[in-house]
């Protein structure tokens, strides 16, 4: 017993409510004569009731919220246009997203470099949006590689200071590559862990002293870690806990060359 | 970058709320200028509300968790963007089309060669149950995601707009760029394929309609 070929798309319109009037009337008199094309109407009509169930649809989750958040925020007009453009480039579409990007996570900084007390908050943003941009523009890695012998060398003439390049495998955060960034107005470089399924961008350059406290916050969704060693600086981004990103920072330090 | 690469065309329906014009917009103005602060306010008002519906949308089109975000994250920042290039209708429409379009760069993207997306059914308990009826909602939830998943492009996303997002088939035929005969045949062969992957309920277990 089945549902008259000729009738499915009458039946599925009265069950979406797409029908007119003249033709819902038509189909639900056919629907009491015709017992196959009932037990088809009620089939489906279960159907739909179970798809309609609690639970079925997927809800955002909340990091996700406070990303686009951050992205979305009213911000202060700008106080001059686009800062430089990161030295890597980016094609097409990303090359614009990633203006968009930079402009709208990055207002804060340029107020920021106008304003000296609140710099450091404007850095954080500054790698914060460096970070996503990374995700966002398929431009994580231009080393891409677990191999820290062939990472280390790949920064010999790119950069005027040597990052310490360790494999951080053992501690959960495999090394990914590593890649050159723009941030605070000079080069600097960025090595790029994964953990599980995320990914921590750390960003090293030379340290200009009274660079301060290790610290951690977070920003938008995003965790922040900073330490100095040995005349470096550290910054470490990355979406995942910040309780995670501080064993990465114990981790990144422990296993140091010193 | 402007707001025309998006794949829609001017909206048929009209806007439910009306939206006024983008003001000082000079005739032939790229989009690209960065939306004032009550473009944005109005960015905030009409599109950030749809996040667990582009999410939803997004989660069924790639069947994975962690890419739905990316998607979904990236489908927000070119809606952002391009948000002088919409012209009223349904917001909400609006945005399926960009997460689609997004979900299609990435199809098409060398990473989505590399990398097998498992379908990945999450644990989501709901809280007002007792621990049984949990654990029986828990597994009919799964059942039914996990049938949907299943389902074959173009006919899951004709089936999750229609029935998790409500979407008229009209809606549906400008968020996907099909005629409104394929979408209904779509959804049809959907529901068939449905049924045919979901175990019937057990009696009394189920609220008829």
């Amino acid at each position: 017993m089945s549902a008259c070929p000729d009738k499915e798309a009458l039946l599925h319109g009265l069950l979406d409510g797409e029908l007119d009037a003249a033709n819902a009337q038509a189909f639900e008199a056919h629907l009491k004569t015709c017992p196959g094309c009932a037990a088809t109407f009620g089939e489906q009509q279960m159907l739909k009731a179970r798809i309609a169930a609690p639970g079925i649809a997927w809800r955002a989750p909340d990091s996700l919220r406070a990303q686009v958040e951050t992205m979305t925020a009213p911000a202060p007009e700008p106080r001059r246009p686009l800062r430089r453009a990161a030295p890597w480039a980016l094609s097409g579409v990303f090359a614009a997203l990633a203006a968009t990007f930079a402009v709208m996570v990055a207002q804060p900084s340029l107020v920021g470099l106008a304003i000296p007390s609140s710099a450091m908050a404007g850095l954080e943003d500054e790698l914060v949006a460096s970070h996503v941009r990374s995700t966002l523009a398929e431009h994580l890695v231009d080393v891409q590689t677990s191999d820290r012998h062939v990472v280390k060398p790949w920064f010999n003439g790119r950069v005027d200071f040597a990052p310490p390049v360790i494999d951080l495998i053992d501690q959960g955060f495999p090394l990914a590559g590593g890649r050159l960034d723009y941030i605070d107005h000079r080069v600097v470089a960025a090595l790029v862990y994964r953990r599980n399924r995320h990914v921590v961008n750390l960003f090293v350059w030379p340290s200009r002293g009274g660079g301060g406290e290790p610290d951690a916050v977070v920003r938008g969704g995003y965790s922040v870690a900073h330490w100095t060693s040995r005349g470096l600086e550290f910054w470490a981004v990355s979406d995942i806990e910040a309780k995670d990103l501080r064993s990465f920072e114990q981790a990144f330090q422990t296993h140091a060359p010193s | 970058m402007t707001g025309r690469i998006l794949p829609f065309g001017p909206r048929l329906a009209p806007a439910a709320e009306p939206l006024a014009p983008t003001r000082g917009r000079a005739a032939g103005d790229p989009d690209s200028a960065p939306l004032s602060p009550e473009d944005k306010a109005r960015f905030r008002r009409l599109v950030l509300p749809h996040m667990d519906s582009a999410f939803n949308f997004a989660r069924y089109l790639c069947r994975d968790a962690t890419l739905a975000e990316d998607l979904v994250q990236d489908a927000f920042l070119r809606a952002f963007r391009g948000f002088r290039g919409f012209r009223g209708g349904d917001p909400r429409a609006w945005l399926f089309a960009i997460v689609r379009s997004s979900h299609l760069t990435w199809v098409r993207s060398p990473g989505a060669r590399l990398q097998a997306v498992p379908d990945d059914i999450e644990q989501t308990p709901a809280d007002d149950d007792t621990p049984e009826a949990a654990l029986v909602r828990q597994s009919e939830v799964d059942t039914v995601r996990g049938a949907i998943a299943s389902l074959p492009e173009p006919f899951r996303e004709t089936l999750v707009l229609r029935e998790l997002e409500d979407l008229s088939y009209r809606e549906i035929a400008e968020v996907t760029g099909a005629p409104i005969g394929t979408v209904m045949s779509r959804l049809a062969r959907a529901r068939q394929m449905l049924l045919a992957a979901l175990p019937p309920v057990w009696p009394g277990d189920e609220d008829q309609p």
